[in-house]
Order: structure tokens, then sequence, then C-alpha cells
């Protein structure tokens, strides 16, 4: 069975993605759980549209991006482990500077 | 008849005298308040510190505040806390002119304000304070102004200089709460370690195109910015106000909402957004607050075994400037580059080239040059079509120029994403016989 979630990106971070912030998706289905640690490559190499450095460096996201499960921070959910359910919410906000 | 004929003519000259007169006494009126403008602080020993007021309310301030001492949750208490109460705002720009106001307003102690910067005609559309008569002027100096002319009785400070390493501590020591309304990375995060060295409140907001966020930093125990960003950004990521665009009422309303921070923590109310963040979207009209991390342990700045003890070379830690002013790029070569003059010339000889214009489409609809141009966005350069476009004009161009070289040259608003874009475009078109250039200063220096 696939998993359907749901990708958000903001604070200028949809500008990688043609502008589109929601993208709802289904992760194909695979043996072991899916984590975020997995879920960032897919993203890369299937929704992001262009420059991957600016999204991610090493096997996390870049510094100044904010990731958060269901509306929290990942840090408190176990960010790279952190296994994802059916119809979680994703999102990447790059943080803002400007003012 | 004479008699009505000279008359009429008699009054007609005395009101060409009058208007004569009116004139002279504005631009004499014009004067004064252009000298009545308060004093910037240049230097810090210039600074005077507020004389804490602990005495009760005037019948003055009574009537002016009635309407919110009448909340229960503010009530006298409140407004006596706000009236010993200083806040420092960094930036004098869209975030602070209106949380300025609405604690100038609200009659907070001691306000102020710091800034390096003058007022540009390109600030108006978003820094609500400042007048066209400004132009030029201090930016704290300006805003200061509007506010004294709102409520003359708070004590203010137009602080007319850089906020860095050797003057941050010394600064905020003497204010009870900071308002982080600066636009770059490396002043957030010195402003985030003085807060935490001077253990003061930092409420912090930010905004780009159509989009804001707010959070309150050091307070109550909640993280600090470092918590949540422990490594700077890389500099190639963070876009500013001058180049990504702004909607003046964005700003417009983070500063409002922080403001309204400001007033619930000198009050006791209390922040809604420590360990909290609001992302505000215009576009979509969302409103959302997110949850936020603690704070960490391990925190370079807040941690239980801190390593930044003092304040550090913030432009370095960043590997950008402190501020949102243009930069300019040096990566190709004077002989790679064409300078607008020149440019003009080849222009007058009509000579055949690939023009490229690698800024937005929304920026082609601002001004052009005149010669068509193909118009690959700089985000665009690398993508296959893009240089399918450039090559098939380079080739019909070649069967006109046989054995020469074609001219291709590369335009941006500025001349920085032209030199990136040339870099690329000379590796990617190296096996054809081309010449890439790039036009130095941009548009700008060709609308100059």
């Amino acid at each position: 069975m696939s998993i359907p979630i749901t990708l958000e990106f903001s604070g200028g971070a949809e500008l990688l993605f043609d502008r589109q912030k929601r993208h709802d998706i289904d992760l194909p289905k695979q043996e072991n759980p899916w984590r975020i640690q997995e879920l960032l490559p897919w993203i890369r190499d299937n929704i992001l549209k262009e420059r991957p450095e600016l999204f991610m460096q090493g096997n996390t996201v870049r510094p100044g991006i904010l990731v958060l499960v269901n509306d929290t921070d990942w840090e408190l959910m176990g960010e790279l482990e952190y296994n994802l359910q059916p119809n979680d919410r994703i999102i990447f906000i790059s943080t803002l500077h400007g003012g | 008849m004479e008699g009505v004929e000279d008359e009429v003519k008699r009054l007609r000259q005395i009101i060409e005298d009058k208007s004569k007169e009116i004139d002279q006494l504005k631009q004499e009126l014009l004067w004064e308040r252009g000298t009545c403008l308060p004093q910037a602080i240049c230097d810090l020993e210039s600074a005077p510190i507020l004389q804490k007021d602990v005495k009760g309310l005037t019948n003055e301030e009574i009537r002016r505040y009635s309407r919110q001492l009448l909340l229960p949750e503010l009530g006298v208490k409140g407004q006596q806390a706000l009236k010993s109460s200083t806040v420092l705002i960094v930036g004098a720009g869209g975030l602070c002119c209106p949380s300025a106001i609405y604690l100038a307003a609200a009659g907070i102690g001691q306000l102020g304000i710091i800034d390096y910067d003058e007022v540009e005609i390109s600030n108006l559309h978003r820094q609500v304070l400042h007048r066209e008569s400004k132009i030029g002027v201090s930016k704290s100096v300006s805003a200061v102004a509007a506010c004294q002319e709102l409520n003359s009785s708070v004590n203010y400070v137009p602080y007319h200089l850089p906020l860095d390493s050797s003057n941050a501590l010394q600064i905020i020591q003497q204010y009870d709460l900071v308002l982080d309304a600066t636009d770059n990375v490396a002043t957030r995060y010195l402003l985030n370690d003085a807060c935490i060295l001077a253990g003061k409140p930092l409420v912090s907001g930010s905004a780009l195109r159509f989009e804001g966020q707010l959070t309150v930093y050091n307070y109550m125990g909640g993280p600090c910015y470092r918590c949540l960003y422990p490594k700077p950004p890389p500099p190639e990521t963070v876009t500013n106000c001058s180049d990504g665009g702004v909607l003046g009422v964005v700003p417009g309303i983070i500063g409002c909402l922080q403001a309204l921070e400001a007033i619930k923590i000198l009050t006791g109310q209390g922040s809604s957004y420590s360990q909290k963040m609001l992302l505000f979207d215009a576009l979509d009209g969302s409103f959302q607050t997110i949850k936020l991390r603690g704070r960490q342990p391990q925190c370079p700045v807040c941690g239980d075994n801190p390593s930044i003890t003092k304040l550090i070379d913030y432009e370095q830690f960043c590997g950008a400037k402190a501020t949102d002013k243009d930069k300019v790029l040096e990566l190709l070569k004077p002989e790679e580059r064409i300078p607008v003059k020149e440019y003009n010339t080849l222009l007058k000889e009509g000579t055949p080239h690939v023009l490229v214009d690698v800024r937005q489409p929304v920026e082609l609809d601002i001004c052009q040059l005149p010669y068509p141009c193909l118009n690959i966005p700089i985000d665009h350069v690398e993508k296959k079509q893009s240089i399918e476009k450039i090559e098939g004009q380079v080739r019909s161009l070649s069967e006109m120029r046989l054995h020469e070289k074609v001219p291709v040259i590369v335009v941006c608003r500025r001349g920085n994403d032209s030199q990136l874009a040339a870099r690329r475009f000379q590796t990617i078109l190296k096996d054809l016989n081309v010449d890439v250039k790039d036009i130095v200063g941009g548009l700008t220096a060709w609308a100059n």
C-alpha cells in the first residue's frame, strides 16, 4: 500500500518546486517504513525542479530550512528518523530575513 | 469705467503679492521644521538614559490612555509598566515603522531606534513613517520625528549608527526588550547573541514577498535563534527585499504583531510566541502557528556550556555583509565584460549579436534594452531548452558571419547574475564559435 502524504513549501522554498506550495503525493510501497531520511532524496529526485543544493546538503536539508511534521518542529519528532504516517503533512519553511 | 479697471488691477497686484508672501512663509516653515528634527545619536557617549519614573499616572495620561486603561488585563498597573519600560528597535524599516508608532502611541517610556541608513524613495512603499520630505535624512531620525508628532511624552533615542559587535551590548543593556526589525542574517545572529548575553527577550519579525514570520526568542526558557538555526544559511540562499521584492503591507502586519508581543511581555501578559512561530501567508490569507523545539542544552550561546561568551565577527560567521545593500560581484575578468557605453556603440553600429536577459519575466516588463533579447531567467540557465534557444540563435548568426565569433551578451539588473550566467554559458557553449560577455552594471548602469 502506498502512503499518501502532503508536502508544503514556503518562505521561498516553493521557488525550487515551480512555485507550487502544496503537493499531495503517494509514496510508493516499500518493505521498511518510510522515514524523513528517505523522503528527502525522494523529493529531490521526483519533484524538485532546480538547484538541489538549495534544498539539501549531505543527507539532510540545508541550513536555514525548518522542517515541520504536522505543524511541529521535526526536532521534537525525531528528525531524519521520523516514521511517516499516512496523511502526514510535512512542511519545509525557508527562513525569511527581510524587513 | 476706468476707475473700476484700475481697482481690479490694484486688487490683482495685492493677490499676487500675498501669494508670494504665503510661498515665502511656507518655505520658512519647512526650513524651520527641517532644523527641528530630532538630533541623531552618532556616538554612544551622548546617548541619554531614561530616568525611570515610578510615580503614578498624571491626569493627562489617564485621559490619553483611557481606552486601554479600561482593559482589566492592562489597567493602571499595566500602563505604569509601559511608562517605565524601554524598548530598542533594531532597523528603522518596514517592520520598525508600524511597531514604533504603536509602541509610541501606547505610551512606552523610552523608544530607541537604531539604523545606519538614510531614507530612500524605494523605502516609502513599506516604511510608512518616512515622508517624501525626509529622503536623505537618517532613518532613525525620520522614524522618531513621526512618532514624536503622535506622542511627545515618550523619550526617544534615534541612533544613527550600525549595530555591531563593538556597541551592541552597551546599547542593548540599557533596554528591557529588543525588537529585531533588521534585514540581514549577520545582524540577526548578532542581535540574538547580544540579547542572550544581556538577558533580554528578543521579538523577531521578518518579511519577504507575500510572507512573514514572527517568533519571540530568549523568553521564559524558550529557544534562541541559534537553537533553531545553529548554522547560518549559505549566502546564495538568502534573498533580501531589494532582490525578492516585498508587498508593503506584509512587514506592516508583522511589525504590528511585534509591537503587540512587546506590550504583552512588558505588561506581564506574556508572549504567545515563545517556542512558537507564526507563519503569515498573505496570498493564502493564512496565519499558522507552529510549535518549535525548546532551548537546546547544546546551543553554543544559550546552552548549558556555552562556547560563545562574547560577541564574535558575524559577517565572517555568515559569509555575508550586515546590510541588504546591493553587492558587487567580481567574477569575470574585465576583458570578459562590456561597459554600457561600448554596448551602446555596438548597437549603433548594428553589430549582430545574441542578447540574453537573465532577469525574471516580471522585471522585463519594467524595462528592457532596445534590442530583441532571449529571456532566460538566472534559475533556468542550465535548462536544456534554454541552451537550445541560445544555440539556435548563435547558429543562424554564424551563417551570416562566417569565421567570425558570434558575440553573446548577457545582461541582468545590476551586473551580478549576468556574470554568473556568462560564466556558465562560456562552458556550455564552448564548442560553438562564440564570445560570451556580460554588461557591466546591467540595466541599472544602462539607465544611468
